[in-house]
């Protein structure tokens, strides 16, 4: 029984990890209809620019934030100056240019600082709580990555139903042609879209790089689970990412404690299959169907 | 034929404009004028470049020649999102709300030109911006009113009567006050009642609006239009008042005359479809 509330409590604060991920991918899909492979890529290079902050300043939230701001400005860039250019173009053109921003970030990151993989501070206590003389597997960190986690699909909750900025987001995302005819601005909608996914993605990345390594490539298993969580939850739903990526994060917690870490690839991938066999749109989707 | 002067400064002149998509002449030297106050019907056979011809007032097709003037402006290169802040909306084919977003939201996309609150304050919540997006809502509702759309305003475009979809997809026209109002087919699929309802709106709108509107239903068209104009093949056939239409040799011809090819045209159109994405 302990054993199955401290899987319980780990897959939580894993699942909400999972949760960024999921949203940042989501967020980008909503916009531009793009699937963004470079953003694995995207969160490891915020998460460095944080670690190089926070070694030279010595403040965790110093870093923090630069983090997401630069995940801000990043993801802005990204989309005025790369993607802008096959928005319009058909998918696989995105794709392409996705995969190519990849493996050119890896590279600068290598270049950069190096291949070696370095450790991450957390920002709080990454020691159990302590529940009448037990320990659980559930620290102040975790409390923290669950509320911050839980702050920002909130606000992006926030600003997508209560807001008129929210409102042209939402018009420009499913049918931009006729949002532009009644005056959104669809190019900067789209711009923002990408700037509020990248800020989620380095959310993500400062967020679980404690547990992990801090190298060019260690972000990607987030990456893959990232992903098949938005698509459980419909690709197209933010609330769904969100639920997506917690089920995802104690589906999997339960298969590595129980069964082995090893399985935990195999177990995503099989959530995948099944979940698109029952309901090929995902779990949340609001669209009837997708063209594949 | 020839189209009339108009005085300067007033009413949106098309002038001379071409268009052609992959060698096929969509438009030919086409030149259609309208005054504030009036309703200009366009009609044709299908693809005779009705719709080619509202893509290139909105600025989604580019001519390849010509040029077009509103209020005695040269229009240029039209960004399709400057063209409410010009005080011009058009109501697309069928019904083209957002299927998403509720029947207030819908319109209350129509009402973006009137934001004045920044990107900054949108993103940080201040107050200035909660103003905007009320002053904004009750306009939107305003417009519902006007066209007899109440007690809708949470429900989803796809819950409603076709009829009253139409209704709102022109509410969310007409809520950003538009000087030149373009319809695409505003009588598709509207039964008697409603189409009278319709044509007493139109005549409504007012001295300061000029309508533009592309229609198949000709006793709509006659009844609501002052004057129209006739596309065969992408070039304007006649242009005159709906009596004289009627009894134009020309117009009898191209609706008539001929049966087997109107579809060549149409491939033109379509493509201009495909070209939008």
């Amino acid at each position: 029984m302990t054993k199955f509330i401290d899987l319980t409590l780990n897959g939580v604060s894993t699942g909400a990890i999972y949760a960024a991920v999921a949203l940042a991918l989501v967020l980008i899909w909503r916009a531009t209809r793009i699937i963004n492979f470079a953003q694995g890529a995207m969160l490891m290079i915020t998460t460095y620019i944080a670690s190089a902050v926070i070694n030279s300043t010595g403040s965790y939230w110093f870093g923090f934030v630069v983090a997401l701001l630069s995940g801000l400005i990043l993801g802005a860039v990204i989309e005025r100056v790369l993607i802008r250019r096959v928005e319009s173009a058909p998918p696989l053109n995105a794709v392409i240019v996705a995969l190519g921003l990849y493996t050119l970030l890896v590279a600068v990151a290598g270049m950069i600082w190096g291949n070696t993989p370095r450790s991450f501070p957390a920002a709080f206590s990454i020691r159990g709580y302590d529940i009448g003389g037990t320990r659980v597997l559930f620290a102040p960190n975790d409390s923290f990555i669950v509320l911050v986690v839980i702050a920002v699909a909130l606000g992006l909750a926030l600003l997508f139903r209560a807001t008129g900025l929210g409102l042209q987001m939402r018009a420009a995302a499913f049918q931009p042609e006729v949002a532009r005819l009644l005056g959104v601005r669809v190019g900067r909608m789209f711009t923002l879209g990408w700037a509020l996914a990248a800020m989620a993605g380095a959310l993500a990345g400062v967020l679980v790089a404690p547990s992990i390594f801090l190298g060019p490539n260690d972000f990607d298993p987030i990456l893959i689970i990232g992903f098949v969580a938005a698509v459980v939850g419909g690709l197209d739903s933010p609330p769904g990412a969100v639920i997506g990526g917690v089920g995802l994060g104690l589906g999997l917690s339960y298969v590595s404690g129980y069964e082995g870490s090893a399985l935990v690839p195999l177990a995503a991938l099989v959530i995948l299959v099944f979940v698109l066999m029952v309901r090929p749109s995902g779990l949340f989707s609001s669209t009837q169907g997708r063209r594949v | 034929m020839e189209p009339r002067e108009l005085a300067r400064g007033t009413g949106l002149s098309v002038h001379e404009i071409t268009v052609s998509f992959a060698g096929i002449t969509a438009l030919e030297h086409v030149s259609v004028d309208v005054a504030p106050g009036e309703v200009l019907g366009v009609i044709g056979p299908n693809g005779a470049g009705k719709t080619t011809l509202f893509n290139v007032i909105c600025g989604f097709v580019a001519p390849q020649s010509g040029a077009l003037r509103w209020r005695g402006e040269p229009l240029g290169r039209i960004r399709p999102d400057r063209l409410a802040a010009l005080r011009i909306a058009r109501t697309l084919q069928g019904v083209g709300l957002f299927p998403h977003l509720t029947v207030l939201e819908n319109v209350t996309v129509g009402a973006t030109r009137f934001r004045r609150a920044g990107l900054g304050s949108a993103l940080l919540g201040l107050p200035r911006s909660d103003r905007d997006e009320r002053a904004l809502r009750e306009r939107a509702r305003a417009a519902l009113a006007q066209l007899g759309c109440e007690n809708i305003d949470e429900r989803l475009p796809g819950t409603l009567p076709y009829a009253v979809q139409k209704r709102v997809a022109l509410a969310r026209a007409l809520v950003c006050e538009p000087e030149l109002l373009l319809l695409d087919e505003p009588a598709g699929g509207l039964d008697a009642r409603e189409l009278s309802d319709l044509a007493k709106l139109v005549a409504s709108l007012g001295s300061s609006v000029a309508v533009m509107l592309v229609e198949h239903h000709m006793d709509f068209v006659t009844s609501v239009c002052d004057r129209v104009v006739v596309l065969d093949f992408g070039r304007v056939i006649a242009d005159d008042v709906p009596r004289a239409i009627q009894q134009d040799p020309h117009v009898l011809e191209a609706y008539l005359g001929r049966d087997a090819d109107t579809g060549d045209g149409l491939g033109a159109e379509a493509r201009a479809t495909d070209a939008r994405g």
